[in-house]
């Protein structure tokens, strides 16, 4: 690859997040014209979110349990095993959660959203849309950035739920911790506003990138078959790093 | 036609209460909301003269079981001890009042709370009482500091066992 070439890469990557910023404030300008679908809505909140349940309730399972095996076997190694309730729910809550939830969620509900706002791309409907005064926009990409803004935070609860559940089965059921100080430990350690809803913002955050991600590669994508198997992918590969690096960004302001 | 649109909304709304049912469930079974006492309780006072690390809302256990929490800590300007309001809940109305408070570690790293060794006198603790016989926080430090010193010892006399000097660490008044 050449250098002019390498150059025009990199522009194109910039460019891109250029106009993936200014398509954020297209659809928060969009959000008040949306409100008159409110039906839309709901229904992208039971598409994205109710439809993400099984999945997000069965990994938020293995996830606590594979967690808790692993965090055992650590802190066995120099006798704080008692410690294991109060390490899990941390872990679940500060990061594991927000962040898994956000991975799972890219790859099953933002490839979707990618899928079907390129494919109404390319046969044309965003623009029969327009021409029916029908802002796209306000009817197509905003109910579903506002879906995923909310139904990620719910759905990470769940997967912390589940999570914390998984691994009172292995730690107490299994491994033979003690019931009362697993609960007692984590009761005493955990707290509500640092720690649980400092991971809600964060899930919160993460579902209105990977929506912004899922609607701004769909409404974008070149109108062929090609450019649509492109941006579901390139959904899920940005998606994904843009919500690890904004995890760092993240954690190190809400620390 | 309105009946799938029904089955979405009702379908939507449920995802959205389990949503929430999951977070009121996080914060009220495993954050430190849970140890706020839901009953009625009644305080009494411990001075200590060393509470370690002993934070606001420590359990305070007897016999194991978790009777109430530490309310407040403050610092007796005119004696130096730090004073420890513990509340305990009204239903374990039954301690007597010479039973002792002491400071103990739960494991080898976990957290601090109070522990309280029944007596044997007729009359009940009540509101406002204060617990008479206290023992402080073992501090690893002064453990460590001591056994050192001790350490020292046991190498000028070599007939002694070094451990025994660390046994008779505990009879000291």
């Amino acid at each position: 690859m050449s250098q002019a070439r390498k150059q025009l890469a990199i522009g194109d990557a910039l460019a891109q997040v250029g106009a993936a910023g200014l398509f954020l404030f297209s659809i928060l300008a969009a959000i008040p014209g949306s409100l008159r679908h409110v039906r839309e809505t709901l229904r992208q909140i039971w598409f994205v979110g109710a439809m993400s349940l099984v999945i997000i309730m069965t990994c938020g399972l293995f996830v606590g349990m594979v967690l808790s095996l692993q965090l055992y076997y650590t802190l066995a190694k120099f006798g704080g095993t008692a410690a294991l309730g109060t390490v899990v729910a941390l872990s679940l809550f500060r990061e594991l959660g927000p962040v898994v939830t956000a991975l799972l969620f890219a790859g099953r509900a933002g490839t979707s959203i990618t899928a079907e706002i390129g494919l109404m791309r390319a046969t044309d409907q965003l623009s029969a849309m327009e021409m029916m005064a029908v802002d796209p926009l306000a009817y197509v990409v905003a109910p579903r950035f506002i879906a995923g803004v909310v139904a990620m935070p719910l759905l990470a609860c769940i997967f912390n739920a589940l999570g914390i559940l998984g691994a009172h089965a292995v730690g107490v059921s299994w491994l033979g911790l003690d019931n009362g100080t697993f609960w007692g430990n984590m009761t005493a350690n955990v707290e509500v506003w640092s720690d649980l809803v400092n991971g809600v913002w964060k899930s919160a955050a993460f579902g209105a990138v990977v929506a912004l991600i899922a609607t701004f590669q769909g409404y974008t994508t070149p109108p062929t078959s090609e450019g649509v198997a492109y941006a579901t992918t390139r959904t899920v590969v940005s998606s994904s790093i843009t919500v690890l690096a904004l995890d760092f960004v993240m954690t190190a302001f809400l620390m | 036609m309105t009946q799938p649109r029904r089955s979405f909304q009702i379908g939507t709304g449920l995802f959205i209460l389990l949503g929430f049912a999951a977070l009121a469930y996080l914060a009220t079974q495993t954050t430190s909301v849970a140890n706020y006492s839901q009953g009625d309780s009644y305080a009494i006072k411990a001075k200590f003269s060393n509470i370690g690390q002993l934070k606001v809302r420590a359990p305070v256990k007897l016999a194991g079981v978790r009777i109430g929490s530490v309310q407040s800590i403050e610092l007796d300007q005119t004696t130096l001890d730090a004073v420890v309001r513990i509340g305990i809940e009204r239903r374990f109305d039954e301690i007597p009042d010479d039973s002792a408070a002491a400071i103990f570690t739960s494991g080898l790293l976990g957290d601090q709370y109070v522990g309280i060794q029944p007596g044997g006198s007729p009359v009940m603790f009540k509101d406002g009482d204060e617990v008479i016989l206290t023992q402080s926080s073992m501090q690893l430090e002064d453990l460590i500091g001591k056994f050192l010193v001790s350490g020292d010892n046991s190498k000028k006399s070599p007939a002694t066992d070094a451990s025994s000097p660390v046994q008779a660490q505990p009879e000291n008044p």
